[in-house]
C-alpha cells in the first residue's frame, strides 16, 4: 500500500491538472454562454442597438429571419432584443433568490449544528417539514399574500430552496467541527468565535460554492415557471419568464415566442450547472 | 522499450542479487539446523514494474522457500508492496510488468491473465493485507468472507464451507468462532479482523502466503498473536513472504531478509547476518533508526562523517515543584445504553520541568483522553490538573485562554491539524500571535517564522508551502514549529511519530530531543510504541483500560516490570537484538 499510493496518485493528479487546463469543450461552451448572458445583463447595448420596446406593427409575429433572428412578437418587438434586455432581471432574480436561500440556510444550518441539543432537533424538524412542503405551493401562498412582482419571485424561490441548503450547511458544519485543525486552534487559545470565523465558516462553506452555482440556474428555472403561470412580473417587461407568459397566447401559431426564450432558459441553466460541476470537481480535487 | 534499455544497465546488479538469493538460505547452517535443505517454492527473477512510465520496481530477484519466511523490508516508496502485489497478479491498473522468470513450484506465472490468476489466488497463494477493515467486505458476514476462497474454488457445499469457516476462525485463535462468523467485519476489533483475514488467506492451505504489513495496524499484544499464527503456519511448511517496515517484527518471524530501497534490493541474506552484520549503508541506517533501550540518550541518526552516534547533552531536570500535576483524574462518557463508562480512572501523575513523561498503552487505554484533559480540551469528570501549582482544568474558558500558549500539542496526523486553506507562513504567524511576545508586524512574524523553520530543520523555501504539498516528516516538523511558536513550557505529543517511516521517525525523534536539550522543553509523550517510549522518556506511565497499572523510571519499568500487564506487553514486543 505504502509504496503503491504515491506512485499511483501522482499521475492521477497530473492528469486532472491537464484536463483542467485544457478544459472540456462543454465547459468552454458553458463559460462562453454564461459570459454572454452576463454581458447582456450588465450592458445589453453591447449586443444589440435595438430597443426592447420598439413597436413595429407591420412586422408583428414575424418568423425568425436574418433581420429578426428570434422573430417578433404580437406588436412587432424584436424577440432577441427582448431576451437580451431581459437577462438583467432574470439573472438578478436567480442570484437574489440564491443569495436569500443561502443566507437563511447559513443562519439555520450553523445555529442547528453549533447549538446542538433541543435547538438542533427543532430546526432540523422544521427544515424537514419545509422540505416536504411543495415549493410551488409555498410560492403561490407568498404571491397570494404579496402580489406578483420580481421581489415576490425572489422571496418565494429563495424561501422555497432554503431548506435543502440549510441541511447541507448543517452537515458541513458538523463535519468540519470534528476536524483536527479546529481543536488545534482551540489548543492555541483562540476564542470560540475566532475559530468559527477563521476556520469553521470558510471550510464548511467551501464545498457549497459549487452547489450555489448550481442553485442560480435552478432558481432561474423556478422563477420562470412562476412567471409562466402569470405569477411573476407583468408581461411588457422582457424578463425571460414573462416572455414565456406573453407568448403563451400565440403558442399554436408562433412557436418561436415560446421555444426560443425557453431554449435560452434551458441552455443557461445547463451551462450554469456544467460550470457548477466543473467547480465542484476542482474544489474536491484541491481539498482532501 | 525504455524498460528494455534499462535492463542492460542494472543487469550486473540483478545477477549478483539473484546469486545471493539462490545461495544464501541453503548456505546458512544455523537457520536450517538439522532440517533438510529448504525447498525453493517461488522464483522471481528480473521483476520490473512501472506505473505511467516511472519504474518503481527495478529488476529484482528473490526466492521463497517452503517452511521459511522471506521478509522484504523497506520504507514507503521502496516498491515492496508493489512487489508483493505483483506476485499475486494484483499490480493494479496502469501498471506495466515485465519479468524474466516467475515460477511457483514448477508452474510458470509470468504473463497469466486475470482468469488464470483467479485460479491461483487463494489456492496456491494466500494474501494478507495491512488493513483488514478495508480488505473485508463490510456488508458480508465474517464467515462468508473467510470461506470465500473455498467458494471461489468450488470446495464443498454451502454447509461444509460454513463449518470450515468456523474451524478456520478457531484455528487462528478467534474466541467464540460461531458468534464471530455470523457478525460483520465492522463489529469486530482490529485484531479479530486481522485474524479473520489470515484465516481466509490460509483457508485452502496455500503453499505460499504473502503478508503485507500484517501487524502494522495492531496493538503490540495482538500483533504478537498474529505473528505467532504466521509462525505456526510456517512450521507446517508454508512459505511466507512478509512485507514490513518494522525490523523488530521481521526479526521475530523471518529467516531471510531482502532490504529494498528505490525499487532495488540493496541487501539480501539470512536474518541474523542482516540484523547483526549489515553491509549496506542503508541497512545500517535503518537499524540505527530503530528506537529502543539501547538508543536512549543518543541520536538515532548517525552523523554523515562520524562512526559513532552522538550523545545528547541534557539539561538538568528541575525536581522541585512539578510543572504540571494531575490529581485523581476521572473521565466518564455516557454510552448508548445510558450508562456512564469510565475511560480514565483515577489517573494521577506529575511532570517536572525539562523531563519527558511517557504514557504508553494500547488503543482504548485512555491515554489520548488523559492528554486531552491535560490540554484542557475536555474537562475531567472529577479530579483536577494543576499548572505550576495553580488551577488549570478548573479554570473558566475565558481565564484559561490567555494561558493556553503555555501548553503546546503535536498530533499524530499533522495534516488534519492544519487548516487546508492555510500555508505554512500563516500557520506559524497565527501560532506566534498566541505567545507571550506576539510579533508586532508582518515582517517580524516572517522573521520569527523563518527562525522556527530553521529550528525544526526546514528551509526558508517551505515558508510559503501548503502542508498538503509537504512530505509526512516535513509536515510533522511544521507541526512541531507551530507548537514551539508560542514558547510553551510543556508540549503534549500524542503519537507524534506513529504515522512516519522508521528513518523519518528517527529524524523527528532526534529533533524533539534536540529541542529539549536546547530549549528545556518538557514533554508529555504518548505512544503505543514501547521502543519509542523507552528511547524518549525519563519516566513512564503504563495505562490499561483507563487505569495507570504501573509507573516509574523508564529503565526500572522496562527492566523490572512488576505488573503482569507490563510484563505481557514486554514479552509481546518484537525486539531487535543487534550487536551495537
Amino acid at each position: 500500500m505504502s509504496a503503491l499510493a504515491p506512485s499511483l496518485r501522482l499521475p492521477v493528479v497530473g492528469l486532472a491538472r491537464l484536463t483542467a487546463l485544457r478544459a472540456r469543450p462543454s465547459t468552454v461552451l458553458a463559460l462562453g454562454f454564461v459570459g454572454l448572458v452576463v454581458v447582456a445583463a450588465v450592458a445589453p447595448g453591447v449586443l444589440t442597438d435595438r430597443s426592447p420596446t420598439a413597436i413595429d406593427f407591420p412586422s408583428a409575429l414575424a418568423a425568425p429571419s436574418w433581420s429578426h433572428p428570434f422573430g417578433t412578437d404580437e406588436v412587432g418587438r424584436d424577440l432577441l432584443t427582448r431576451v437580451i434586455h431581459g437577462a438583467r432581471l432574470s439573472l438578478g432574480i436567480g442570484l437574489g433568490a440564491t443569495a436569500l436561500a443561502m443566507s437563511i440556510a447559513i443562519v439555520l444550518g450553523f445555529a442547528a449544528a453549533l447549538a446542538g441539543g433541543i435547538v438542533d432537533t427543532l430546526i432540523t424538524r422544521v427544515l424537514e417539514v419545509a422540505f416536504a412542503f411543495p415549493a410551488l405551493l409555498l410560492a403561490l401562498l407568498l404571491i397570494a399574500i404579496f402580489g406578483p412582482s420580481a421581489t415576490t419571485q425572489v422571496i418565494a424561490v429563495g424561501i422555497g430552496s432554503a431548506p435543502g441548503y440549510a441541511r447541507m450547511v448543517r452537515g458541513q458544519v458538523l463535519n468540519v467541527r470534528q476536524a483536527g485543525y479546529i481543536e488545534a486552534a482551540a489548543a492555541l487559545g483562540h476564542g470560540r468565535w475566532t475559530v468559527i470565523r477563521r476556520h469553521l465558516f470558510p471550510n464548511a462553506m467551501r464545498p457549497l460554492v459549487a452547489v450555489v452555482t448550481l442553485g442560480v440556474g435552478q432558481s432561474i428555472v423556478w422563477a420562470s415557471s412562476l412567471a409562466f403561470l402569470g405569477l411573476g412580473i407583468a408581461p411588457p417587461n422582457p424578463e425571460w419568464g414573462a416572455l414565456l407568459d406573453a407568448g403563451r397566447l400565440y403558442i399554436t401559431t408562433s412557436w418561436w415566442l415560446e421555444i426560443l426564450p425557453g431554449l435560452v432558459i434551458v441552455v443557461f441553466a445547463v451551462s450554469v450547472t456544467t460550470l457548477g460541476r466543473t467547480l465542484q470537481r476542482r474544489l474536491e480535487g484541491a481539498g482532501r | 522499450m525504455s524498460i528494455v534499455d534499462d535492463r542492460n544497465d542494472t543487469d550486473g546488479a540483478v545477477a549478483v542479487t539473484a546469486a545471493t538469493a539462490a545461495t544464501a538460505a541453503p548456505a546458512e547452517p544455523g537457520a536450517a539446523g538439522a532440517a533438510p535443505p529448504p525447498v525453493p517454492l517461488l522464483h522471481v527473477e528480473g521483476l520490473r514494474v512501472s506505473f505511467a512510465g516511472t519504474e518503481v520496481v527495478k529488476g529484482i530477484s528473490f526466492t521463497a522457500y517452503a517452511g521459511r519466511c522471506l521478509a522484504i523490508v523497506g520504507e514507503s516508496g521502496s516498491g515492496k508492496s508493489v512487489t508483493a502485489r505483483t506476485v499475486v497478479g494484483l499490480t493494479g491498473a496502469g501498471s506495466e510488468v515485465s519479468v524474466d522468470r516467475l515460477e511457483l513450484g514448477d508452474r510458470d506465472l509470468s504473463g497469466l491473465g486475470e482468469r488464470q490468476w483467479r485460479r491461483i489466488r487463494g489456492k496456491e497463494v494466500g494474501f494478507v493485507l495491512q488493513d483488514a477493515l478495508v480488505s473485508l467486505d463490510q456488508l458480508r458476514k465474517v464467515g462468508h468472507e473467510v470461506a470465500e476462497p473455498l467458494a471461489v474454488h468450488g470446495v464443498g457445499d454451502r454447509r461444509a464451507r460454513a463449518a470450515k469457516a468456523i474451524e478456520l476462525l478457531e484455528s487462528v485463535g478467534v474466541p467464540e468462532p460461531e458468534v464471530r462468523a455470523a457478525q460483520r467485519p465492522y463489529e469486530l476489533s482490529g485484531g479479530l479482523r486481522q485474524r479473520a483475514l489470515i484465516a481466509s488467506a490460509i483457508a485452502l492451505d496455500p503453499p505460499l502466503v504473502i503478508a503485507d504489513e500484517p501487524t502494522t495496524a495492531l496493538d503490540v499484544t495482538v500483533g504478537a498473536q498474529v505473528l505467532d499464527l504466521l509462525a505456526a503456519s510456517k512450521s507446517r511448511g508454508t512459505s511466507i513472504i512478509l512485507i514490513s517496515h518494522d525490523l523488530a517484527v521481521v526479526a521475530r518471524l523471518a529467516d531471510d531478509v531482502a532490504v529494498m530501497k528505490g525499487g532495488e534490493i540493496v541487501e539480501h541474506g539470512p536474518v541474523e547476518d542482516i540484523l547483526r552484520n549489515p553491509q549496506h549503508a542503508y541497512t545500517k541506517a535503518l537499524l540505527d533508526a530503530v528506537p529502543s533501550e539501547h538508543t536512549r540518550g543518543t541520536h538515532l541518526v548517525r552523523p554523515a562523517d562520524g562512526e559513532e552516534k552522538t550523545v545528547r547533552s541534557r539539561r538538568p531536570v528541575d525536581r522541585g515543584r512539578p510543572l504540571i500535576e494531575a490529581r485523581h483524574l476521572v473521565k466518564a462518557f455516557r454510552g448508548p445504553d445510558g450508562k456512564d463508562r469510565e475511560v480514565v480512572r483515577d489517573v494521577s501523575f506529575e511532570v517536572f520541568s525539562g523531563e519527558t513523561l511517557g504514557i504508553v498503552g494500547e488503543s482504548g487505554s485512555g491515554k489520548t483522553t488523559t492528554a486531552r484533559i491535560a490540554l484542557a480540551l475536555t474537562p475531567p469528570t472529577s479530579g483536577e490538573v494543576l499548572l505550576r501549582g495553580e488551577p488549570w482544568s478548573a479554570l473558566g474558558l475565558r481565564q484559561r485562554r490567555p494561558a493556553r500558549s503555555r501548553i503546546g500539542v503535536v498530533y499524530q496526523d499533522p495534516l488534519s491539524s492544519f487548516d487546508p486553506r492555510w500555508s505554512v507562513d500563516r500557520i506559524l504567524a497565527d501560532a506566534l500571535s498566541r505567545g507571550p511576545r506576539p510579533p508586532a508586524n508582518a515582517t517580524e512574524a516572517r522573521r520569527r517564522s523563518l527562525e522556527l523553520l530553521e529550528q525544526v530543520g526546514l528551509g526558508h523555501g517551505h515558508l510559503t508551502s501548503a502542508p498538503l504539498r509537504l512530505s509526512g516528516g516535513q509536515r510533522q516538523r511544521v507541526a512541531i514549529a507551530r507548537a514551539l511558536a508560542p514558547e510553551p513550557e510543556l508540549i503534549v505529543c500524542d503519537e507524534p511519530v506513529s504515522a512516519l517511516d522508521v528513518s523519518v521517525q528517527a529524524q523527528v525523534l532526534d529533533l524533539l530531543t534536540d529541542l529539549q536539550d536546547e530549549l528545556g522543553v518538557t514533554y508529555l509523550f504518548i505512544s503505543h510504541d514501547l521502543g519509542v517510549i523507552h528511547h524518549m522518556c525519563d519516566r513512564i506511565l503504563v495505562m490499561k483500560d483507563g487505569e495507570v497499572v504501573e509507573s516509574g523510571g523508564a529503565d526500572e519499568v522496562f527492566d523490572r516490570p512488576r505488573h503482569p500487564y507490563t510484563q505481557q506487553l514486554l514479552t509481546a514486543l518484537p525486539r531487535l537484538e543487534v550487536a551495537r
